[in-house]
């Protein structure tokens, strides 16, 4: 029997004014990502809060990103420096809870940065890939 | 469970509309619009909606005031919780504080594969045992850890604490690496699914690991395993909390601990209510703290059975109600003139500090206060290494 891949879902958390753009521009640039990544537009990567990850976790997410404006960059000047410290935070909870870092991602994409944006997401598709389902997830198949 | 289920079992119909419970209740002192007695009355003519759809059945502490001046023994604090059950499956969580991430682990926490890494904290310095049937319940206390850093709680800080006790006492406690929350505030906010599946998976990680015996470091831990526990699973060991475990090593022996070294200090002594008025622990601690050479206990103007809650419970509905009741209850510390306030509850001290970090009013700056739990002051007196196990 022909075993299909396993295909993690990514849960990206961008920013209106950067990496929202961004993806918008790998899209129009014709650049190619994997499509395992469902985008949730937030105002500010600073207004991300931990409960926004552990909520994509618990609805069987693999893999969580988080993507902003660079630090100078933001439209409401400190949300970089918010979201990192949620971040930071947060990736110390999860590590209790046995949860991979790879899982929750953190990264700077400027609207120009398309291509930037397509990398992210192979490099964590390929990643999550390696490491397989989340624990959670195997909760929410049983529960199907 | 329906409304007619609820005042059957928890005895409502005995209720004389008397209005003790919200003369007494700390929450209705602060918030007018929350009355035990209406919540009863509501259940009695049969207005569930009135009762399960307003957000202040979510503000009860469930504190056990109320029930302890109810002259007809109504079991309030039960009944909201099953109230609450009702609630939830009509989509009403109450506030969850902290954007409800505690609440949210817990559920995370049911999952049955996953694979915590919950003692890396563990060092050298402390001895453990494979084969001990004494367990020490570690509980939420390496989450507490990061989410509550910039209050500087240390709840690891606690556990460590306990374990240099144990050893000292000549106990190697057997940790678990795996075990789950005790599902404390999912039960009492009517989580009762995640309650459950929680409690299923540490019974079973108890039984296989064959221990006779769990010390519990937090009052919360101690209340689910001994009362609500025994209503789903069968734990078939006996359960202490570690106040009560040091006091009775205590009294047989004052001098188990080894020579203690003084600590010249005032402290009072906040009762917690999953301990006090939920259990009827009160003399436990205090004999523990009266052991410990140079410490002078003095009492606040409410203590014992009258001790006022630190606010907020389950991490629900946390409001300025719950500051005010926090900050009236430092007041009530700081004016025993004790430098120090003892607690035995992890989260008792994480809702005072909270409430310290917190500048409070111009003209009325929340009080200030050393804050230690009872574990760690044990622990400083026991001193360097403490006494030789064997």
């Amino acid at each position: 029997m022909l075993v299909a891949e396993f295909e993690p879902q990514i849960i990206a958390f961008c920013c209106n004014w950067c990496t929202y753009a961004a993806a918008d521009l790998a899209g129009t640039a014709r650049v190619h990502y994997p499509p395992n990544v469902r985008i949730v537009r937030v105002m500010c990567s600073g207004m991300v809060n931990p409960i926004y990850v552990l909520k994509a976790f618990e609805g069987g997410a693999d893999g969580v990103l988080v993507a902003g404006c660079h630090l100078a960059d933001c439209h409401y000047l400190d949300g970089p420096v918010k979201c990192d410290a949620m971040v930071d935070k947060l990736r110390k909870v999860l590590h209790v809870l046995g949860l991979e870092d790879e899982r929750l991602r953190r990264e700077m994409v400027s609207t120009s940065e398309g291509v930037l944006f397509a990398r992210v997401i192979k490099e964590m598709v390929e990643q999550l890939k390696t490491i397989g389902p989340s624990p959670f997830k195997v909760k929410m198949e049983a529960l199907a | 469970m329906n409304l007619e289920d609820i005042i059957q079992e928890t005895k409502t119909y005995y209720c004389l509309e008397c209005g003790k419970c919200t003369s007494v209740c700390p929450v209705a002192r602060y918030d007018t619009s929350f009355s035990p007695r209406m919540m009863i009355e509501n259940a009695l003519l049969g207005f569930e909606d009135e009762l399960v759809l307003d957000k202040e059945l979510f503000s009860c502490l469930t504190c056990y005031t109320c029930q302890s001046e109810c002259p007809s023994d109504v079991d309030f604090p039960v009944f909201v919780r099953k109230a609450r059950a009702i609630a939830q499956g009509r989509g009403q969580r109450g506030i969850c504080a902290h954007s409800g991430q505690l609440q949210s682990l817990a559920r995370l926490m049911t999952s049955p594969t996953i694979k915590q890494k919950r003692l890396e904290w563990l060092s050298q310095e402390y001895r453990v045992s494979e084969k001990s049937d004494v367990l020490l319940w570690v509980g939420c206390a390496p989450y507490f850890e990061p989410i509550f850093e910039d209050i500087e709680l240390s709840a690891l800080g606690i556990t460590k604490a306990s374990l240099k006790i144990l050893n000292s006492l000549g106990i190697e406690p057997k940790l678990l690496p795996n075990e789950r929350c005790c599902g404390h505030d999912a039960l009492w906010t009517g989580d009762i699914e995640t309650f459950r599946k929680l409690a299923e998976h540490n019974a079973a990680q108890i039984k296989e690991a064959g221990v006779k015996k769990i010390v519990f470091t937090c009052p919360e831990g101690y209340r689910t395993f001994k009362l609500d526990y025994p209503n789903h699973v069968d734990l078939g060991c006996e359960v202490q909390h570690i106040s009560e475990l040091l006091a009775e090593k205590i009294g047989r022996n004052p001098d188990v601990l080894g020579k203690l070294k003084e600590i010249k200090k005032k402290v009072t002594y906040q009762d917690p209510c999953r301990l006090g008025r939920h259990l009827g622990v009160y003399d436990a601690p205090r004999r523990v703290l009266e052991s410990i050479p140079g410490i002078e206990l003095v009492e606040m103007k409410h203590s014992g059975l009258e001790s006022i809650c630190c606010g907020t419970s389950a991490f629900t509905n946390c409001d300025s109600c719950s500051n005010k009741l926090r900050s009236e209850r430092l007041s009530e510390a700081v004016a025993t003139g004790a430098e120090m306030l003892i607690t035995a509850c992890p989260k008792c001290q994480t809702h005072f500090r909270c409430a310290m970090v917190d500048k409070g009013e111009e003209h009325r700056p929340t009080p200030k206060i050393e804050i230690m739990d009872l574990a760690n002051l044990v622990a400083n007196a026991i001193g360097e290494g403490g006494k030789s196990s064997k």
